[in-house]
């Protein structure tokens, strides 16, 4: 019961956010409710959904899927080309990106699930790569190739469009995690849910246990990969279009860099790296263009300016020293008294 | 005719430079079951390295080359070595914080090589004989692509004699069968972990400094782009077989580099090829889930 109460104030507070105009000095760069740290916001509450929908799979099922990307890619590239190439009304282009995003998982996913573990990596990988190409290669003149495809707005609602209606669409990002929360949650809580975890640990032992884990892990892909989809719409709206950067191997990275920065295993983990990610992400591209880094030597401006150095020794770092990211921080300080048992817990979750 | 037989050694080619990264992933992976992502970041290394050699050192003899090569192939060893101890060792067992790992490597290690040598490619010079061609069979071959192919056939035989005639041979074929054993017997697998590594990593290079040859240019994206498909590669083939490698790398590089071509004659769709190698990719799963070389 505290906790619900706990949610919906944490909730209530994060709707608030576009009506209070305070400044974060260091932290922000603008007031809050200036459309730049909304669209900033919004940004990080769409990836902390994305990331969430990418910790179904891998952090909760164990399917280390390397083309999470392609689904967040499906939904945005689907739902701006109905409205921008075919000029379709709003409800009726999310009503096709829906059904798209619902049937390209299945498929893709009954073909990978065949096989598992490291291959099954590969596989995802090799998927999203044909996904990539198909968006740089601009078939029909669709995707619009490198450039990528800006959202035409003529038919989109009033509220969607424009600088001073950012609070509109951080309130669509909000209500998008908040989705992606209920639906992890719904998801967790089932049947189906709690034979995930036990796929993870132990796959054959589920097999000799009668249970057959292939429809389930499918049902996972397909959950997961929806919801990626999903924040893939919201994104296209949050960005004004969709470029083909979102469709390469470096975003399924970045997803899995999240997950692992959230904590392995923890969903609300995977929320927050989502959001720290994102906004670490912004900070640092926005520190390789800042004056200071010029200034210094060379050998320190070159690597400082690279965000994604800087993001993969971060990475390193946390898979030497920190293996449970934000989620294993309040474990670390209980068992910090008792490390045999914390060595046990660690064995057994890495076989 | 002259232009299939021109698409042929060009595919082959192509397979040649895949079979370079495949056999030191397949092998890694055989080993220890580690799906390197950091053997992307080996080929853009000694690419840039036979590069950085090649603009400082003057003349333009095969001398030049040769110091290119062997310096290529020594920081190829030497990454691939330190990635082995400094990660892959400390999260021993732990297969997919090993592959995390691998992943932060390639990231960092991909974007320092962009921050340093510029986000577009560069121009390299390709030695004279390199650039000349040979006429096989009516087609006006470059030699680059021959000097591509036999790279990797010589690849291929030094492997296939190093795995079955020496003795760390032998021990890395029992390690792949069977490591726990091969430890029981109170053999010294880590070693044979390093060395594999090693040998991954001078692969990947000699690699990078053919595609230098093959491509003209040096590119920091590269080394990404060839590792998805020597990934597909290695499922294709098998993991942990290099035979199995070897036939996957061939047929992706043929059939990559003809659908391209006629794709983009006949359809207007230069990408055709990259889409038949994931399709061929989805076929083999279907019917051979665990690759060519691996058993219904």
């Amino acid at each position: 019961m505290r906790r619900g109460a706990g949610l919906a104030g944490l909730l209530v507070a994060l709707a608030a956010v576009p009506f209070v105009p305070a400044r974060a000095p260091g932290i922000l760069p603008a007031p809050l409710n200036a459309p730049g740290t909304l669209q900033l916001l919004a940004l990080c509450l769409v990836f902390g959904g994305v990331a969430l929908s990418y910790a179904l799979l891998f952090g909760y099922t164990g399917l280390l899927s390397f083309g999470h990307a392609l689904f967040f890619a499906t939904g945005a590239y689907t739902v701006d080309i109905a409205l921008s190439r075919w000029q379709w009304p709003l409800l009726p282009a999310l009503a096709v990106t829906a059904v798209v995003s619902l049937i390209l998982p299945l498929i893709l996913g009954a073909v990978a699930l065949r096989v598992s573990g490291i291959a099954f990596a590969m596989v995802t990988l090799a998927f999203a790569q044909a996904g990539s190409i198909l968006a740089f290669s601009n078939p029909g003149r669709l995707t619009g190739g490198e450039e990528g495809l800006g959202l035409v707005v003529d038919r989109l609602p009033a509220q969607l469009v424009g600088v001073v209606n950012t609070r509109y669409l951080y309130w669509i990002a909000l209500g998008y995690l908040v989705v992606a929360c209920l639906v992890s949650w719904r998801a967790v809580t089932s049947r189906s849910g709690r034979i995930w975890p036990a796929i993870r640990e132990n796959e054959l032992r589920v097999e000799v246990l009668g249970v057959t884990p292939y429809g389930y892990k499918l049902l996972a892909f397909v959950i997961g990969c929806f919801l990626a989809s999903l924040g893939g719409v919201v994104y296209v709206l949050l960005a004004g279009g969709a470029s083909p950067g979102i469709t390469t191997a470096n975003l399924s990275l970045a997803l899995l860099l999240m997950v692992v920065l959230g904590g392995t295993g923890s969903l609300w983990g995977a929320v927050l790296g989502g959001v720290l990610y994102e906004y670490l992400d912004f900070r640092l591209v926005a520190l390789a263009g800042s004056p200071g880094i010029h200034a210094l030597p060379r050998w320190l401006s070159v690597p400082l300016g690279e965000p994604l150095f800087i993001l993969g020794m971060l990475f390193i770092l946390l898979v030497l020293f920190f293996p449970g990211g934000i989620a294993g921080v309040p474990d670390r300080y209980r068992f910090a008294r008792a490390p045999k048992r914390r060595l046990l817990q660690g064995e057994e979750g890495t076989s | 005719m002259s232009t299939v037989v021109l698409l042929g050694v060009t595919g082959l080619g192509l397979g040649a430079l895949y079979f370079l990264m495949a056999s030191g992933l397949s092998l890694t992976y055989g080993l220890l079951r580690v799906l390197n992502f950091a053997h992307g970041v080996f080929l853009t290394a000694g690419a840039y390295t036979a590069w950085l050699i090649v603009s400082r050192v003057g003349g333009n003899g095969p001398a030049r080359f040769a110091a290119a090569l062997l310096g290529a192939l020594v920081v190829g060893a030497a990454i691939a070595a330190a990635v082995e101890v400094a990660l892959i060792r400390p999260l021993y067992r732990r297969h997919i914080e090993q592959v995390l790992a691998t992943v932060g490597v390639a990231l960092a290690l991909g974007a320092l090589a962009q921050g340093i040598f510029g986000a577009d490619p560069r121009p390299f010079p390709v030695p004279p004989w390199m650039q000349g061609v040979t006429p096989v069979l009516g087609a006006a071959v470059p030699n680059s692509r021959l000097v591509t192919i036999a790279a990797g056939a010589a690849v291929l035989g030094a492997l296939g004699a190093f795995l079955r005639w020496t003795r760390w041979g032998l021990i890395v074929r029992a390690g792949v069968e069977n490591r726990e054993m091969v430890q029981a017997l109170g053999i010294d697998v880590q070693r044979a972990f390093t060395l594999v590594f090693a040998l991954g990593g001078v692969a990947a290079a000699l690699g990078g400094v053919l595609s230098d040859g093959y491509f003209g240019t040096v590119d920091p994206a590269r080394g990404t782009a060839m590792l998805i498909y020597a990934f597909v590669v290695v499922v294709i083939g098998g993991l942990g077989s290099i035979a199995g490698s070897a036939i996957a790398a061939v047929l992706v590089g043929l059939i990559q580099q003809f659908a391209n071509y006629y794709g983009s004659v006949w359809w207007s769709f230069p990408s055709s090829g990259d889409l038949a190698v994931v399709l061929l990719l989805v076929a083999v799963l279907l019917v051979r889930p665990r690759g060519l070389a691996g058993g219904a």
